[in-house]
């Protein structure tokens, strides 16, 4: 057998092994490839700082303290046109964090659900999950996000079409709900004296379903028992929260859309440019979601799902029970992945006008106040830490559902 | 020996990356758009009557004509102009990152962007402000009762500030709906996604004049801005700039001495009485070479482009679809603003 390595010199290091020897030649071609790399790096720094002196601009962060001068449309934090350029970035960077947390959820969803009914044995609901899957992943995020808004724009009623004696449109739900083609109107919660007892009472409510069912779990693996373990968290949910509703005379009211003037007013307003945005990332996302949840079934031996049916457990329970616990070790990775990529997509938002981060402070307070550079910089650096915590968020749960080696 | 020769050569890498730097600051874009052979000229990606292509994609248009001009200056030919459509967004970044040598892109000429973006304008070809228009049967005659109104407004424009401005003092709410472009901002409103769409007055008339049913709609009377819309170049290079404002000025006293495409080589062949044509048009002086262009630069201008009116009737005047009255854009002996320092 021949050696792979030459044998050590007897006398010592010699300048030229840095080259020749297989030993050190791998450290000197990554010692060439950083300084190199450095060198590529300083000279882009040095070229912009000096584009910048020429042009007379300097890195300047002072405009984020000026009035930003502009109006916001979707506003979860106080905001005015007279408020600094820092809050309207805030505001942009709230509406991001919301379509991405309700995205990501629709999106789980619905990937779910598509990724096993896709290995359904019914031939039917499977070929239209593989078009559905096949079709969203295709095609570019941002042509559904515009699609998703010239149909809702186009097609719904604009709300000039509810007034006048007989219009040609009318609300939904007993005249709750406005679905126009400027945005869906849904009632806001009004919240009158005695309404927090109530929100206290439903979150205790929340945390005894938590409780029952760590409960409810022990007694099953004391005494294999299951009880109806849904509907009591069903009863659990709602019977305490509407005792306490109506003891205290009904405390929290509703505020319907009403058409008032141009638009509707009152209710919670789902503007158009938001509902696009959030359908199509969660439809898009979904698509590649599916795929994962499918991939990491399939992962699982078909000798689990043969035992559990041997054992005379039902399908719907095998696939809760056996199936799915086993699958997520393999699914959540990825789905990290998912998660981030639906956030970063989210900067799209600009393309249907939802006022996001890359529209208030990318766009703009860019715009305004010429500040190219440093809103770039401030953006990437927010977007990163946002997709840093994200990540560090999913691989905690990621750590808690590993497997357990004992 | 191998190292040194490594060396050396991380050395040599550091000078041709200085070398690079150094040929960034002080070039002339005078000598670059001849050396390059033609003038990139940043417009607006599509308002009819100001730039917009043809139906067999050539530009035309009253700021196209500005292109137009210029290249006509430096190369007696306004065919020479490679155009790059820009949204509001990234315009300012494309002109100060050098990928366009000037802006002609209904431009508003404001203190920040002239001082703090280091931006030069070099005159206005328009006198504008901001308008509302809206559907007829919405009833409203006033931007005052506007109040709760939904907005359609290009985000990255004046107007969406001046916007902000008037509802505020007005002590009025309403809804904005940000749109990215002006095509973007006709479809939202013709869809009904908004009661008002709000921008330059010019705009509005264009666009407008583009509806299939334009009487269906009422621009409301007020204006509540001024927007002197105008080209510009960057900061630093202020021999380029004299090249464009020149133009610009070449333009418009053709018109105030009644020089026009028709009879300007006429007129430079035969010379005239007036000393100030014979300037304009190259015949006495040497306005031209301090310039750093052909002597004749004001003649290629007005027989190859024609003069500041010829090219508003031509565009948006009141003959054409777009149908702008001369209003303040007359020249100021007509009772309107547009007005050159003399050649001399």
């Amino acid at each position: 057998m021949t050696t792979m390595i030459d044998p050590p010199k007897a006398d010592g290091f010699h300048i030229s092994q840095l080259l020749y020897d297989t030993r050190y030649r791998s450290i000197t071609i990554q010692v060439i490839a950083f300084i190199a790399f450095m060198f590529i790096a300083l000279f882009l720094v040095m070229n912009v700082k000096s584009n910048l002196a020429s042009l007379g601009k300097e890195i300047d962060f002072g405009f984020l303290k000026n009035p930003a001068n502009y109006d916001i449309k979707q506003r979860l934090i106080e905001y005015d046109s007279t408020s600094s350029n820092f809050r309207a970035a805030m505001v942009g960077l709230l509406n991001t964090l919301f379509v991405a947390f309700l995205g990501c959820i629709l999106a789980t969803i619905i990937g779910v659900t598509a990724g096993v009914l896709r290995l359904s044995k019914n031939w039917l609901i499977a070929k239209i999950m593989t078009v559905y899957v096949e079709t969203f992943r295709n095609i570019p995020v941002v042509i559904w996000i515009i699609a998703t808004m010239a149909v809702l724009t186009e097609t719904l009623p604009q709300p000039k079409s509810f007034r006048g004696e007989n219009p040609d449109a009318s609300m939904w739900l007993w005249d709750s709900i406005a679905v126009t083609g400027r945005g869906t109107y849904i009632p806001s919660p009004d919240w009158g004296a005695g309404s927090a007892f109530v929100v206290i009472t439903f979150l205790l409510s929340l945390l005894g379903i938590w409780a029952f069912g760590r409960w409810a779990k022990r007694r099953f693996e004391a005494t294999g028992q299951i009880l109806p373990n849904f509907w009591i968290k069903i009863a659990i949910f709602f019977v305490p929260s509407l005792l306490v509703f109506f003891i205290l005379g009904r405390p929290i009211g509703l505020n319907f859309p009403v058409l008032t003037g141009f638009n509707f007013k009152g209710g919670f307003e789902l503007s158009n440019s938001f509902l696009a945005l959030w359908l199509a990332l969660s439809v898009y996302t979904g698509s590649f979601i599916a795929e994962i949840v499918r991939s990491g079934i399939l992962a699982i031996s078909k000798g689990q799902s043969e035992a559990a049916a041997a054992l005379g457990i039902r399908p719907s329970r095998t696939m809760n029970l056996v199936i799915l616990p086993q699958a997520l070790r393999v699914i959540i990775p990825p789905l990290i992945s998912q998660f981030l990529n639906l956030t970063k997509n989210s900067s799209l938002a600009l393309a249907v006008g939802y006022q996001d981060l890359r529209a208030t402070l990318g766009g703009t307070t860019m715009n305004n106040t010429g500040r190219e550079l440093e809103s770039m910089l401030l953006m990437m650096l927010i977007y990163l830490i946002v997709s840093l915590v994200i990540s560090t968020g999913m691989n905690v749960y990621n750590k808690s559902m590993k497997l357990k080696e004992r | 020996m191998k190292k040194t020769v490594f060396l050396s050569a991380l050395a040599a890498a550091g000078l041709v990356a200085s070398g690079a730097m150094a040929q960034d600051s002080g070039s002339s874009t005078l000598a670059a758009v001849k050396e390059h052979g033609a003038l990139k000229c940043g417009v607006n990606p599509g308002t009819p009557g100001f730039a917009a292509p043809d139906a067999n994609g050539v530009w035309k248009g009253f700021d196209v004509d500005l292109c137009r001009a210029v290249a006509a200056a430096i190369f007696g030919d306004p065919e020479k102009v490679e155009y790059t459509p820009l949204t509001s967004a990234v315009r300012f970044t494309a002109l100060s990152s050098g990928e366009v040598d000037m802006l002609a892109r209904n431009t508003t000429w404001t203190f920040s962007r002239d001082v703090d973006l280091k931006l030069e304008f070099t005159g206005v070809n328009y006198y504008d402000g901001q308008g509302f228009m809206v559907p007829k049967d919405l009833g409203v005659s006033s931007a005052k009762e506007l109040s709760g109104a939904t907005v359609c407004i290009e985000t990255g424009t004046t107007t969406e500030l001046n916007l902000a401005d008037f509802f505020r003092v007005n002590g009025l709410d309403y809804e904005p709906v940000p749109v990215e472009s002006f095509t973007e901002a006709q479809n939202q409103f013709l869809a009904g996604a908004c009661d008002v769409y709000t921008t330059d007055a010019s705009a509005l008339a264009a666009s407008r004049a583009s509806f299939e049913t334009p009487n269906d709609y009422v621009v409301l009377p007020e204006i509540i801005s001024k927007e002197p819309l105008g080209p510009l170049v960057r900061h630093g290079d202020s021999e380029w700039g004299d090249v464009v404002r020149w133009t610009l000025n070449a333009m418009v006293s053709a018109e105030e001495l009644g020089v026009t495409s028709a009879n300007a080589a006429d007129m430079a062949a035969n010379g005239t009485e007036n000393p100030e044509i014979n300037r304009l048009l190259g015949g006495e002086g040497e306005l031209g070479a301090m310039l750093g262009l052909p002597n004749d630069f004001g003649l290629n201008i007005i027989t190859k482009v024609g003069n500041y009116g010829e090219s508003f009737e031509a565009n948006i005047g009141e003959s054409t679809p777009v149908g702008l009255a001369r209003g303040l854009n007359a020249l100021w002996t007509e009772g309107g603003l547009i007005y050159s320092p003399p050649f001399r």
